[in-house]
């Protein structure tokens, strides 16, 4: 029996839980940011196909931006921040103080803006994960991608070296009821992270 | 009609008058055969260069060096001549921008593009059109009717190759 297969209901309950934690952290640090109220959805956790990943956010083509970082320590994994092409100019006029709708292309400053964002979440999501399990993570520098979604997120996993045909994936997303602003939280544990994290919390898997 | 899609990890085959698409190819290679006397058309979505580094193969589409030995055998069971076929490849990009070296140095989308001239070059297959490199993602299309590919590209207009 594959290794993927023996996680149960159980253990994505788990996962959930991570998503919850930590995404709740870092949509409260985004919520800081900008001043507004940010909502978010229930975290969904499973083992799906790569090619599978990108129907979680929605079509191939459509533009995205990114901030990947790899994350080590006991536990290692991936974690990622995307935001729709809409979400990403207007958190870049917002946060530049420009007017909204100045930016209709992505430039240096753009990426600048995008991955201090990313890096600021991102931190806030794994400070949680780490208080609740009592492990350490560190944080790659991160990377920044802005493209088709699919091109973006299969290059997220073999550009970062992960091979594998599939991955347990947590996502939560998150969305501002008064403005533009929509992203995703993933998660991507891997394999020798999940016991760990399970061990660390009293669990076997 | 509708363009037949072809995922992640995928190849498929086509006769005229059908089109064969793969949407969003990052550090992934998109290789279209094709013989125009036949009019038939094979594109596959690999994603690595190099199967034999992994111990245990699940999926040979996923693989340069497997898909398009395994493609190009499949087009002559449905008539294809090996000598009559063609290739244009697009894809290859470093998507990710990174001050960490661990993902410079990997670069899987120059050895995905690398290792899928090498498979064709073995295979005396002529490649007559290449769109790789760079830092951004494209869909492919082929139109089996015509043998002619086409690019698209977020905020470009579709191009020829």
């Amino acid at each position: 029996m594959g290794f993927w297969e023996q996680l149960n209901a159980f253990h994505l309950d788990v996962l959930r839980e991570i998503g919850n934690i930590g995404a709740g952290n870092a949509a409260t640090a985004l919520a800081a940011m900008l001043n507004q109220r940010i909502n978010m959805s229930v975290p969904r956790a499973g083992v799906l196909p790569l090619k599978e990943i990108p129907n979680l956010i929605g079509q191939e083509e459509d533009p995205v931006a990114c901030v990947e970082f790899g994350v080590t320590g006991r536990a290692p994994g991936k974690i990622m921040f995307l935001l729709t092409q809409e979400s990403a100019f207007f958190l870049i006029d917002f946060l530049l103080g420009q007017p909204l709708g100045t930016t209709r292309r992505l430039d240096d400053m753009g990426i600048s803006v995008l991955t201090e964002v990313g890096n600021i979440l991102s931190g806030s999501f794994l400070t949680a994960f780490a208080e609740f399990c009592k492990l350490e993570f560190i944080p790659s520098v991160p990377a920044f991608a802005f493209d088709m979604l699919g091109a973006v997120l299969s290059s997220a996993f073999l550009e970062g070296g992960y091979f594998a045909d599939q991955a347990l994936v947590v996502e939560t997303q998150f969305y501002s009821p008064e403005t533009q602003i929509s992203g995703y939280f993933f998660l991507i544990p891997e394999e020798n992270a999940l016991g760990v994290i399970m061990e660390s919390l009293g669990m076997k898997i | 009609m509708e363009d037949i899609k072809v995922g992640i990890g995928e190849w498929k085959i086509a006769r005229e008058p059908q089109r064969l698409i793969t949407l969003g190819l990052g550090s992934c290679v998109g290789v279209a055969l094709y013989d125009r006397r036949a009019a038939i058309g094979g594109l596959a979505h690999v994603m690595l260069p190099d199967s034999k580094q992994f111990a245990e193969i699940t999926n040979r589409a996923k693989f340069a060096d497997l898909a398009i030995p395994d493609l190009v055998e499949e087009m002559l069971r449905w008539g294809a001549r090996r000598e009559n076929i063609i290739a244009k490849i697009a894809g290859g990009a470093r998507m990710f921008s990174s001050a960490d070296h661990r993902l410079t140095t990997l670069n899987i989308g120059e050895r995905n593009a690398a290792m899928v001239l090498k498979v064709l070059e073995t295979l005396k297959i002529p490649v007559v059109g290449q769109d790789t490199g760079g830092n951004y993602g494209r869909t492919m299309i082929l139109d089996t009717a015509s043998g002619k590919v086409f690019i698209r590209t977020l905020g470009r207009p579709l191009r020829e190759i």
